[in-house]
């Protein structure tokens, strides 16, 4: 086991972390404010609005990943009306097509997610709403909202999870995050068991941590749920 | 109507061992998933923290790096392994190999937690009644827990069946000639990259269709005979 | 119920069975991207120069072989993890590779040059290529080129195969390709690279570049190098290598 290989290529490794970690940053903001519009327009009423939305969820959840990335990096720089146009700024460079399929990505699984917390959301509760006057958008404001949150953190910290490994398919495509940076040391190396090693501790360094925060969070917002006094 | 350029058979020969990957590794990760929720809850400590330990791992780092680990590093591991205790032949994990064990493997650790759950969910009345008529524990497992973990745990298995079916599109960076391989092979040669593509996401697209219903299927026939709310 | 498991146990021992066999064929590696030396083609068949001399080589030694695919990156690891016991891929020869593995002599020898848009008037230079994009192979002697005289001057994209950072040259994603002279010059007779050309002299450091493509073996096997270094000889002396090389390529690619 060559230790020492391990020190020197660790200072690499934690550069492309940085970029791991950007990535999936942006991703998840991005993603969750796509992902809100995406399922309010599901769980309406109107077929021409939920239409739409299905399908968006429907695609992108049910192809992978990987073939999205290159769909949006390799797929879309073949139309020539495209690299003439201004979009080709942002759509050459592999990191932006790389943000944009993690966000479209994260957004249809995170848009299911609060799909079902909406309609898990006690129907008595809307009724109750509804019998007191309150608009469709004060319901959602005042009694859909903050419960379907909380119902959709379970979910959602496991989409978390699943964001920060699918970073790893940016390497893909050209970017230098925690993957690309491993698969170059070991092209010069031969060494993928110590590398590999590495780069999977540092990985679930972060699953981890993600993993604790959601607990962290779903401790406090839980409050009414646990025993009232004396047992903690 | 699209032209495919003549790659149209090498796609269909790639989306037939998509299919054959997806279920190789669903046999292996359905067979492991038991053994860790076995493991799990076992009456052994060190036995319980193991497998804790590795369905940990195994869910923490990414597919993508898991396959290529497996691929790269396993037949080097094994090899040097093999070494110490004087072996002098060699065992070769193949792409294939390699696919199946991080796709299925991936799949037994989350399916572990999902087993565990099912098997909770028994009544424990059921379990104790069986112990008194005399059945031995094998015996239980096969007639009492089976049958009903299989109807709780099946939504959850399905759901991680359509993520492992997804995954298999990973498998092309070690070079199995799936789907996505093929559809790589067929861009390197024509350089319509959109048209492959999206050729390739239609048909994984029918692939999670099919096997979505057909799990909707399978979960309403499950769970026949059970009084709805 | 009880089929099921009995199927899935068949299916599962099938498996190991399949992962665990010791092959006694020779396997042969190839990357299968490389058009001419070695690519795939419509019907999914193994085509090309490297793929003819390893099947005429293994007909000179008498041996039973059996060609496969191997992803680029993988070649040095492969072999060295037993997955194969030859590569016969257009690998350049370097010194760092021969800490690894062992090679023939070389059985043709290529330059690198790049390649970039035409009209572009890059200069290969310090300052020509200062910033630069630079698509390279991960794994070549051409990344380690760059790496090398390069290294704090240009972006240096790492790519799995030469095809997709051909498809970028031409998105304009990048300034410049920096890959084996004969493979870009077929490359550059098609349709679709009519607005490419190359860009500076070709390159020949024998330091980066190597001495040639030769054909790896593990180090331990010496035998399996001196049956192939002398069915090499072989093909060389009695003109097959001469009527393969000529099937691709208009001009002589063996200098020796």
């Amino acid at each position: 086991m060559d230790f020492e290989l391990m020190g020197q290529s660790l200072p690499q490794l934690l550069k492309g972390t940085l970029l791991t970690l950007e990535l999936v940053g942006l991703a998840l903001v991005i993603g969750m404010a796509v992902a809100v519009p995406i399922a309010l327009l599901r769980v309406s009423k109107r077929r021409w609005l939920m239409l739409p939305a299905y399908g968006y969820i429907f695609f992108f959840r049910g192809t992978p990943l990987l073939v999205q990335f290159f769909l949006v990096y390799y797929g879309l720089s073949q139309f020539t009306f495209i690299r003439e146009s201004i979009l080709w700024t942002v759509l050459r460079e592999p990191y932006w097509c790389s943000i944009i399929a993690l966000t479209i990505n994260t957004s249809a699984y995170t848009g299911e997610v609060l799909r079902g917390a909406i309609q898990a959301v006690s129907r008595g509760q809307i009724e109750a709403g509804l019998a007191l006057g309150m608009s469709s958008w004060q319901l959602l404001r005042r009694i859909i909202g903050p419960q379907a949150l909380r119902l959709a953190l379970p979910g959602y910290s496991n989409e978390v999870i699943l964001l920060v490994k699918s970073s790893a398919l940016a390497s893909t495509v050209t970017l230098l995050e925690l993957t690309g940076v491993t698969r170059n040391i070991i092209a010069v190396t031969f060494k993928p068991v110590e590398l590999y090693l590495l780069a999977g501790g540092i990985y679930l360094v972060m699953t981890f941590m993600a993993t604790r925060v959601f607990v962290f969070v779903e401790y406090r917002l839980s409050a009414h749920r646990r025993p009232a006094v004396g047992t903690v | 109507m699209i032209n495919f350029y003549g790659f149209g058979g090498t796609l269909a020969a790639g989306t037939w061992m998509t299919i054959q990957v997806s279920l190789l590794s669903l046999a292996f990760g359905l067979f492991f998933g038991l053994v860790g929720a076995v493991a799990k809850l076992s009456r052994f400590m060190p036995i319980r923290a193991g497998a804790g330990l590795v369905t940990t791992v195994v869910r923490g780092v990414p597919e993508l790096v898991l396959v290529l680990a497996v691929y790269f590093g396993g037949s080097v591991l094994i090899n040097n392994v093999l070494s110490w205790f004087g072996y002098q032949g060699y065992v070769e994990i193949n792409a294939l190999g390699a696919g199946v064990l991080a796709i299925g493997g991936t799949f037994a650790a989350y399916a572990t937690e999902v087993f565990r759950g099912a098997i909770l969910a028994v009544p424990e009345g059921q379990v104790e009644a069986a112990r008194a008529l005399g059945m031995h524990r094998f015996l239980i497992f096969r007639r009492i827990l089976l049958p009903q973990v299989w109807r709780y745990a099946l939504p959850a298995l399905g759901n991680l069946f359509l993520i492992l079916q997804k995954n298999t599109a990973l498998v092309s960076v070690i070079g199995l000639h799936e789907l996505m391989r093929r559809a790589s092979v067929a861009v390197g040669y024509t350089k319509k990259p959109f048209t492959f593509y999206m050729a390739a996401a239609l048909i994984y697209l029918a692939i999670t269709t099919v096997t979505s219903f057909s799990l909707q299927l399978m979960e309403n026939r499950a769970a026949r005979g059970v009084r709805r709310a | 119920m009880r089929k099921t498991t009995i199927v899935l146990f068949v299916c599962l021992f099938l498996l190991l069975g399949g992962i665990g066999q010791a092959a006694d064929k020779l396997v042969i590696a190839t990357e299968g991207a490389y058009p001419p030396f070695n690519f795939i083609d419509p019907q999914g068949k193994l085509k090309g120069f490297d793929v003819d001399i390893a099947e005429a080589l293994c007909q000179v030694m008498g041996a039973d072989c059996k060609l496969m695919v191997q992803d680029w990156d993988g070649m040095i690891p492969g072999l060295l993890a037993k997955k194969f016991d030859v590569i016969v891929a257009s690998m350049s020869i370097t010194e760092k590779r021969k800490e690894a593995v062992n090679f023939t002599k070389p059985y043709y020898q290529a330059p690198c040059r790049f390649v970039t848009l035409k009209g572009s008037g890059l200069e290969i230079s310090a300052e020509g290529l200062k910033g630069k994009n630079i698509g390279v192979q991960r794994a070549t002697t051409y990344a380690n080129y760059l790496l090398g005289k390069y290294k704090d001057v240009v972006n240096i994209k790492y790519y799995d195969t030469v095809e997709n950072h051909n498809l970028d040259l031409a998105a304009g994603r990048l300034d410049a390709v920096l890959a084996q002279a004969i493979f870009m010059s077929e490359y550059l007779k098609k349709p679709e690279a009519k607005n490419l050309e190359f860009a500076g002299p070709m390159i020949w450091e024998k330091e980066y570049i190597g001495e040639g493509a030769g054909i790896a073996v593990r180090k331990e096997d010496t035998e399996l190098l001196k049956k192939l270094d002398e069915a090499l000889a072989k093909i060389i002396a009695d003109g097959t290598h001469k009527k393969l090389a000529s099937k691709y390529f208009s001009f002589d690619i063996y200098p020796y």
